[in-house]
């Protein structure tokens, strides 16, 4: 059992995470002006609110751990080890991008870190991971896979199916859930019978809700998940009760009309993960308002350098259009 | 040379891959016991961590094949029917099939997709699709349709040492059909047709079954002193259009026989390439026979009546000819 312990994974470095989620909020905010200033082409979908899920998240996994992520997937790439420049450029349409221009927003990859794929269809990435946990495990590698899907994810065939199967055989796969109340449109509660841990029960795969606003308690989450995968022991289920700040996709006002009281969302704002986590920093003393801001500074400052490289970047040359469908590499 | 039903030359071809490399795994349904032939036998060999029975549940499993093939794989699934891939086409389509071009060619997915395939007894139409121009549609799936159980071997070991997501549809009709069969490893190439019988007057291109059929009627117009050269494209994508069309410049004449239905299929690819490609060498409007634009019926009545046959094809050479 002393060796469990330690194939959970270190604690949670609480300034780690802090710079994480600011990276991925002053991502977001610079995609959110580039958006409004017509400069994005496509949808996006911002993680603004939901940081502290993927950051408390991707550090209880190791490097070489793999994830799969969705539409918002955003913060999940730059929270894995992602570099903002190239996703920058990725969305700006430019050769440097991580998939050269081919993929954009929704489908982000980075597989040097362990980053299998953002995508654009909703569960779509849980079979994925569910397939890595499959080779992690057949090739004893101890390695990890985690699917953050959304709550809309929870009502497709494959999240049961995967679950069975990660039960049946015991893969080292963590299903999370991030709940962040609405189905695109939707209220959630509305589409969605029971508490999505409840799904897990009938396949004997433990789950647990978690606060998605407290990065300390999503990476507490993660990492017995992570041990208990490591150890053999199969899968788990975490949910994560979050709010996005921002609309299903940018520019929704257009089409969707208003379908969020304002209360919730100002109520929401009120529990900003990053405030959360600075608020309880300074009052153990760990940090000062000075430091605090100079964190704020640096990951701004690396977000406009990372935006000012995407854009000197050359665009992708168009013959690229008719490359990569398949490897022309020999056996 | 040893003599060898076709499904079982397929499960010889994926033998061979799974002895040279050890990350070749296999997820049928009922992969044990192997209901159709085609992975009967290879649990004793390779034992149950790489043979590996599977639920009912094709969308997830077709996935598990991107996801195990990204960390490090070589995932062979076995689908049993072809009809089922239906089930799995957000996993096939949206996720197998494009996960490398979205990513700019960041990744190899060395995936094998199996299955039988076309009507063969009254299984009735959710048993008896044809659904491979379906699959030619997505891009980023390569098609392979043995007509021979040797090339049933070759093709499989091919298709397994591939880099890409490989679709191999067994005709369900020609499992248990025999022939000769080479000893050990050897690949038929993807992308390589087969020019089966030669002749000059004019080119029949016949896909799985239908070369059978294609062949009886060459031999049967041979006497009637028409000379018929019939092609096996083997791999329908990406398919051997060279080879076509190096027939067609000398035949001039040009009739393709498909099992699926007509509309948007790969006779009328192989016939619009001819046209685009090769219209100056054509002497004769092209010819298709496939099945019609409908689902398959349960009776054998019905079924037969769709199937391409000797008697429609004999007819499609002969109207070529006219």
């Amino acid at each position: 059992m002393a060796d469990r312990a330690a194939e959970a994974g270190p604690e949670l470095d609480d300034l780690e995470a802090l710079r994480t989620m600011i990276r991925i909020r002053e991502f977001e905010e610079m995609c959110r002006r580039l958006f409004a200033r017509g400069r994005l082409p496509g949808f996006v979908h911002l993680y603004i609110g939901q940081e502290a899920v993927a950051a408390g998240a991707c550090l209880a996994l190791r490097a070489d751990d793999q994830i799969t992520s969705n539409h918002r997937g955003h913060g999940h790439v730059i929270a894995k080890g992602g570099d903002p420049a190239r996703m920058f450029a990725e969305l700006l349409g430019k050769a440097d991008g991580y998939c050269g221009g081919k993929g954009g927003s929704m489908h982000i990859v980075d597989f040097p870190s362990g980053m299998l794929g953002t995508n654009g269809i909703v569960g779509g990435g849980i079979p994925i991971a569910t397939g890595a946990a499959f080779a992690n495990q057949h090739l004893g590698n101890s390695r990890v896979a985690l699917s953050f899907f959304g709550d809309g994810a929870t009502n497709q065939g494959v999240f049961f199916e995967s679950l069975n199967l990660a039960a049946l055989w015991r893969l080292p796969v963590i299903f999370l859930a991030e709940n962040n109340q609405y189905t695109e449109w939707t209220r959630t509660e509305d589409l969605t019978v029971g508490e999505i841990t409840q799904r897990a029960a009938p396949f004997g795969v433990p789950a647990r809700q978690v606060d998605g606003n407290d990065v300390t308690a999503v990476h507490e989450a993660v990492r017995k998940a992570a041990g208990r995968a490591r150890s053999g022991d199969g899968p788990s289920l975490i949910e994560c009760v979050t709010y996005r700040w921002h609309g299903h996709n940018e520019g929704e006002e257009a089409f969707a009309g208003r379908y969020r009281p304002e209360a919730e969302i100002e109520e929401w704002k009120a529990r900003d993960p990053i405030a959360a986590l600075e608020s309880r920093l300074l009052d153990d003393g760990v940090v000062d308002a000075a430091r605090l801001e100079a964190i704020h500074t640096s990951e701004r400052d690396l977000i406009e350098a990372a935006h000012e490289w995407a854009l000197a970047a050359p665009a992708a040359p168009v013959e690229d259009a008719l490359t990569d469908v398949f490897s022309p590499a020999g056996p | 040379m040893g003599n060898s039903y076709l499904v079982t030359a397929m499960r010889d071809g994926l033998a061979e891959a799974m002895r040279e490399d050890p990350a070749v795994v296999l997820f049928g349904e009922d992969a044990d016991r192997s209901v159709m032939g085609s992975t009967r036998g290879l649990i004793d060999e390779f034992g149950p961590d790489r043979v590996r029975n599977i639920p009912l549940s094709e969308a997830t499993i077709v996935g598990c094949g991107v996801g195990a093939a990204a960390a490090g794989l070589r995932p062979v699934i076995d689908l049993m029917v072809s009809s089922f891939f239906y089930v799995t086409m957000d996993q096939l389509a949206n996720q197998a099939a494009k996960l490398r071009y979205m990513s700019g060619g960041q990744v190899e997915l060395p995936i094998v997709y199996f299955a039988a395939t076309g009507g063969a007894g009254s299984a009735a139409a959710q048993h008896s699709e044809s659904p491979h121009p379906t699959f030619i549609q997505q891009a980023g799936l390569k098609v392979v349709m043995p007509s021979t159980p040797s090339d049933a071997k070759g093709l499989m070991l091919a298709a397994v040492r591939d880099p890409n997501p490989v679709v191999y549809l067994q005709e369900a009709s020609l499992g248990g059909t025999r022939g000769p069969v080479p000893e050990g490893p050897y690949e038929v190439p993807l992308g390589q047709a087969e020019v089966r019988r030669n002749g000059s007057d004019v080119t029949v291109v016949a896909v799985g079954r239908t070369v059978t059929v294609a062949l009886a009627v060459a031999e049967e117009l041979d006497g009637e002193g028409v000379s018929v050269e019939v092609i096996d494209p083997r791999t329908l994508h990406p398919w051997d259009a060279d080879t076509v069309m190096e027939s067609v410049a000398r035949t001039g004449r040009l009739v393709v026989l498909d099992t699926a239905r007509q509309s948007c299929g790969f006779a009328a690819e192989v016939i619009a390439t001819a046209c685009t490609e090769a219209f100056g060498s054509l002497r004769a409007a092209p010819v298709r026979v496939c099945a019609p634009d409908v689902p398959m019926p349960f009776a054998p009545q019905l079924e037969r009546h769709l199937a391409v046959d000797e008697h429609k094809v004999k007819a499609a050479v002969l109207r070529s000819l006219a």
